[in-house]
């Protein structure tokens, strides 16, 4: 049985190694660092949600009052400050723009962000909301280096001014070539952009929380699951000792 | 309370069902931690069924309703989130428990003669499990719903002649749609667990016909009279089974293994309520992350990949260049265990006093079923697609290996009775 487990381990880690090496070129994602218990930076995420992205992006499966109330928001605050469209509090998140417009201004539909943290992670939002840079060529004169040719105009560019593909002149090898270093705006948003960072991790957070708004609940209970449980694995125990006296 | 029970023992056999199946049911004394599973999935059977009625209570089967229905259980019912993430979570663990169950049958024998038909009731739950899974996947109607139910059925779409009308039969529709959907939900909440309950109940009734057998392999059950009294357990056990045998080496059923089981539940529990609670998604193995995006028919995922609890078959099949012979060799994977009675020759029963070839390849085996199982989650890469030929060939080589070795094996000497 051991040199069972033992040779399934060993195979199991020569596949592993076999994957890494497999793996195709892609852009590395930052990691986000949200924290669910940060109510401030759910909060200004939600404004940036309903203020930046809520005009096209849907958050059909949320409802306002939930998320108020889970956020720490009043709710005559939140109806004044972060509903925009006349709806009743207990409604879901949804947006005025028709699927067929989308089409015509994007050529794609755009889509419901509700879940967007459960299917693509929250590194993946994080990194992509700090990866649009100016490219003349598309629609709308930028690009994403993390979703190549995305359909969407650089939304929070005011935020963030305007990001360029920024390269060096470094020497390697005795000859002087230009060396990508990353997108860098040019200074001309309201923020700066260490707080154009905190902004979109801010986001982030909020669609995390939107992916899975029960995780804190469900984390909270899970403990109590587990005393019950421990409990009850030594009340089990000692029940089977009691009863197995009779057998020896 | 007498009484009471006498009034019922006249119109019902009550306390006979009561002591022939539980507490004059002799069990082995030697069960190891092998023997949790069965237990474990009959667990698991009744949360999927509980948990199953509370979601239909508020599912929508159509194409327009299913996904949102599902986000309405996960937010707005009280507690949706966690009948859902039971049941979820339920699926893979079922299956976890049943290859365990089933392997733990490979390791000692507890197919041969006379528990082969226990073993095909046993393959039977295990076909229909995998149809009530594949059914149930497509309910929450996202997008791995929704592709990995088309490339499932479009399999059947090689079987020549028959082909195209099978898959059309089968979809309802040409494509996927709310028509599959509405006869896979009937399918997934009526039909396959009424089933899966009756096979249940014959896998059960096969075994206690036929005695458990345990990690020595030997019987409990010796002829009649060649046993002194003095070595015989002092514990009842029903004459149905001391009628024609000495039972030696055995206690009860009930009370004994119930409250030992009890301990191995408990920490079973450990394990699934913590992927309940704190990893629900499992990394993307129990709930796949493209699923959170509602079914476009009109949008390939980049990696159509079905859940964990298929892949060694998906492995299996795409390791073959031919479409067909993949298919016959996907299905042949499980024909194989379904005949596993009558392809192992041998006379002895566990692995314990079976030849050094006999122990290997059986690991064979199992490291084979779990290399499939990894290789079918990683998109078919050249290297990939080699290793899976030769995993695939390593899992039927078991089955060949077995048949002809088995006959003239040079197995231990096995004990007379269970060793202590």
């Amino acid at each position: 049985m051991k040199q069972l487990i033992k040779s399934t381990l060993l195979v199991a880690a020569s596949l592993w190694s076999v994957a890494t090496l497999a793996a195709g070129p892609t852009v590395p994602l930052d990691k986000a660092n949200v924290d669910l218990h940060d109510k401030a930076s759910l909060q200004r995420g939600a404004q940036l949600f309903m203020n930046y992205c809520l005009g096209c992006h849907s958050m059909q499966y949320q409802r306002y009052n939930r998320t108020f109330r889970d956020l720490e928001i009043p709710e005559e605050l939140g109806v004044e400050n972060l509903q925009f469209t006349g709806e009743k509090v207990g409604d879901l998140i949804t947006n005025a723009m028709a699927t067929e417009d989308a089409g015509n201004w994007f050529g794609t539909a755009a889509p419901d962000l509700t879940l967007v943290a459960r299917v693509r992670g929250a590194d993946w939002i994080y990194t992509y909301l700090r990866s649009f840079y100016v490219d003349e060529s598309r629609p709308f004169g930028v690009n994403n280096t993390v979703f190549p040719n995305v359909g969407m105009p650089h939304v929070l560019e005011e935020l963030q001014g305007i990001p360029r593909k920024t390269t060096e002149q470094r020497m390697i090898d005795g000859e002087m070539q230009d060396v990508y270093v990353g997108i860098k705006t040019d200074g001309s948003g309201m923020l700066t952009e260490a707080e154009y960072d905190q902004a979109a991790l801010d986001l982030t957070n909020f669609l995390v929380y939107t992916g899975e708004p029960m995780m804190l609940e469900q984390k909270r209970i899970g403990w109590y699951v587990f005393g019950f449980l421990l409990v009850f694995l030594i009340f089990a125990v000692l029940l089977k000792r009691e009863f197995f006296k009779d057998v020896k | 309370m007498n009484k009471l029970i006498a009034w019922f023992d006249e119109r019902i056999p009550m306390t006979k069902t009561w002591n022939i199946h539980l507490a004059q049911y002799p069990a082995p004394k030697n069960f190891n931690f092998w023997y949790i599973f069965g237990v474990l999935a009959t667990l698991v059977l009744v949360n999927q069924i509980l948990t199953g009625v509370w979601l239909t209570m508020n599912y929508v089967p159509s194409a327009e309703g299913a996904f949102a229905s599902v986000e309405f259980i996960m937010r707005d019912i009280e507690y949706g989130w966690l009948l859902r993430y039971m049941h979820s979570t339920g699926a893979s663990a079922f299956f976890v428990v049943v290859y365990l169950h089933m392997f733990r049958g490979m390791m000692y024998g507890s197919y041969q003669k006379p528990r082969e038909l226990l073993w095909v009731f046993g393959m039977l739950i295990f076909l229909v499990l995998m149809a009530e899974a594949f059914m149930g996947y497509l309910l929450p109607w996202g997008q791995m719903s929704y592709w990995g139910a088309q490339v499932i059925i479009s399999l059947f779409g090689a079987i020549p002649i028959i082909g195209d009308d099978l898959t059309l039969w089968i979809r309802g529709d040409y494509v996927i749609s709310g028509a599959t959907l509405n006869r896979f939900f009937a399918l997934h909440v009526i039909a396959l667990p009424l089933v899966l309950v009756i096979l249940v109940f014959l896998h059960i009734i096969a075994l206690h016909e036929v005695g458990s057998n345990n990690p020595e392999g030997v019987s409990i059950k010796k002829p009649k009279g060649s046993v002194p009294d003095s070595e015989k357990p002092k514990f009842t056990f029903h004459e149905r089974f001391t009628k024609k045998y000495d039972i030696v080496d055995a206690f009860p059923f009930f009370p004994y293994y119930i409250v030992k089981d009890l301990v191995g539940v408990a920490i079973f529990l450990f394990f699934f309520c913590y992927v309940i609670f704190f990893a629900p998604a499992m990394g993307g193995l129990f709930l796949e992350p493209p699923n959170f995006e509602a079914a476009n028919p009109l949008k390939t995922p980049e990696h159509i990949a079905p859940v964990w609890y298929f892949t060694p078959f998906y492995a299996i099949l795409r390791a073959v260049p031919d479409k067909l012979l993949g298919v016959i060799l996907m299905f042949g994977a499980i024909v194989a265990l379904f005949v596993l009675p009558w392809l192992d020759r041998g006379k002895v029963r566990s692995v314990r006093y079976r030849s050094t070839f006999h122990k290997v390849n059986l690991t064979v085996f199992a490291i084979s079923f779990i290399a499939l199982g990894y290789l079918g989650l990683k998109p078919a890469t050249e290297v990939y697609t080699m290793f899976a030929r030769i995993f695939t060939f390593l899992y039927f080589a078991f089955f060949v290996l077995l048949f002809f070795y088995s006959k003239n094996e040079n197995t231990k000497p096995v004990p007379e009775r269970i060793t202590k």
